[in-house]
């Protein structure tokens, strides 16, 4: 029989330690990383006031021992960016897209940390849900036949234009003053000028620039930077509260079988409560895997 | 109430002429948040016995949801007398939705 599988994204101490109780659980654990120096911890000069630490240690150097530790105990390690995270077929585990790869998983736990990059766009957050939106995969569909655009400019914000392409008339690419992905389909439209408001009372209907122009546009989906946990969680219909991941505390989201854990769950940015709440996440995982066999 | 299927063909006689309150689910398939939506929505119609609870499945009723301007799912949608009322765009807890119907 197949050993169940979990798949944990991010690999700073709320991964790692969610990731060992898993496979100490018996799971097959999989964690996947945006690379070595992208994690908060990583980039903590000294870490002081932890448990153990005889003297104080750069934040990058328990980042290498966490991740030697995990590899040391069979737990497969692989740096991707994660685009997508949807359901497995017929609803059944889970799919995480990236660029190249789809990861398939019976459990995920998401522990990808926390970013603050709210943008500063006049009218963003009053027309959410009338024309701004945070899924493409949902909402693609109503935007037939009309002007859509992405705002970002990474891999994340060419896989959102790619869901809209099918179905809206045009796609514009917003990258706020950054290049373009290279792989952009050529119909999509760039603008490099940055946004700077959204023009619309009941629903959007223009995208302000500041060159100066107003674009018009009746949909903006919101893919800046990477997918942080939160944006991949929210698609998958996971309960947030604001940006932060909702959680029991069995570090259980609203969607069974989904669990978080560290900083995406807000409260304390702290390795102590990342690496409890990884423990506790990597169990709950277990149990879960058991009584769904 | 249990949840029933609301289409273009029956909307005016189960929405607009319905004399209580009714909420409207307005979702897909493909859609996760709607997914995890629908089964507090199914909650709350069974405590609240006097509200109609209507499932409107953008996929196949495309004219509904272009009437209700529907730009992102999961939308809830309170109608009392055939008016509408209350709107309310994403996933919600159970508590938010009840609040709706207020």
């Amino acid at each position: 029989m197949q050993m169940a599988r979990v798949l944990v994204l991010g690999a700073g101490p709320a991964g790692i330690s969610a990731a060992l109780y898993a496979r100490r659980g018996g799971a097959q654990v999989t964690v996947v990383h945006k690379g070595k120096g992208t994690s908060a911890l990583s980039r903590a000069e000294l870490v002081q006031n932890y448990y153990g630490l005889e003297e104080a240690v750069p934040g990058a150097e328990l980042e290498r021992r966490g991740l030697a530790g995990a590899i040391a105990l069979g737990i497969s390690l692989v740096e991707d960016e994660i685009l997508a995270l949807d359901y497995g077929e017929g609803f059944q585990g889970f799919r995480a897209v990236s660029p190249g790869k789809t990861y398939e998983a019976d459990s995920v736990i998401i522990a990808a940390g926390t970013t603050r990059k709210a943008p500063k766009i006049k009218g963003l957050r009053e027309l959410e849900g009338h024309g701004v939106s945070y899924c493409a995969v949902c909402d693609a569909f109503l935007y037939r036949g009309k002007v859509t655009a992405v705002l970002g400019s990474g891999e994340y914000a060419l896989h959102e234009a790619e869901a809209l392409l099918p179905h809206a008339a045009e796609v514009l690419l917003f990258t706020q003053g950054e290049e373009a992905p290279s792989r952009l389909p050529p119909q999509v439209k760039v603008h490099k000028s940055p946004v700077t408001a959204l023009e619309g009372t009941e629903r959007l209907t223009g995208i302000l620039l500041e060159n100066g122009d107003t674009i018009v546009a009746e949909g903006l989906f919101v893919a800046l930077g990477t997918a942080s946990g939160s944006e991949l969680a929210r698609k998958l219909g996971v309960m947030l509260a604001g940006q932060d991941i909702k959680t029991d505390a069995h570090m259980a989201t609203n969607v069974p079988g989904v669990f978080a854990a560290g900083d995406c769950t807000g409260g304390l940015l702290q390795i102590a409560k990342a690496v409890y709440q990884g423990a506790e996440a990597g169990l709950s995982a277990v149990k879960f895997l058991r009584e769904k066999k | 109430m249990k949840p029933q299927v609301i289409t273009k063909e029956n909307f005016a006689a189960e929405v607009l002429k319905s004399e209580g309150t009714v909420l409207l689910d307005f979702w897909a398939a493909w859609c996760g948040p709607c997914r995890m939506l629908s089964p507090l929505v199914d909650e709350v119609g069974e405590k609240h016995a006097d509200v109609k609870i209507g499932k409107i499945n953008i996929d196949e009723e495309t004219e509904l949801a272009q009437q209700f301007n529907i730009m992102s799912i999961p939308t809830l949608m309170v109608f009392k007398k055939g008016e509408k009322v209350k709107e309310s765009v994403g996933l919600i807890p159970k508590e938010e939705i009840e609040a709706l119907l207020a």
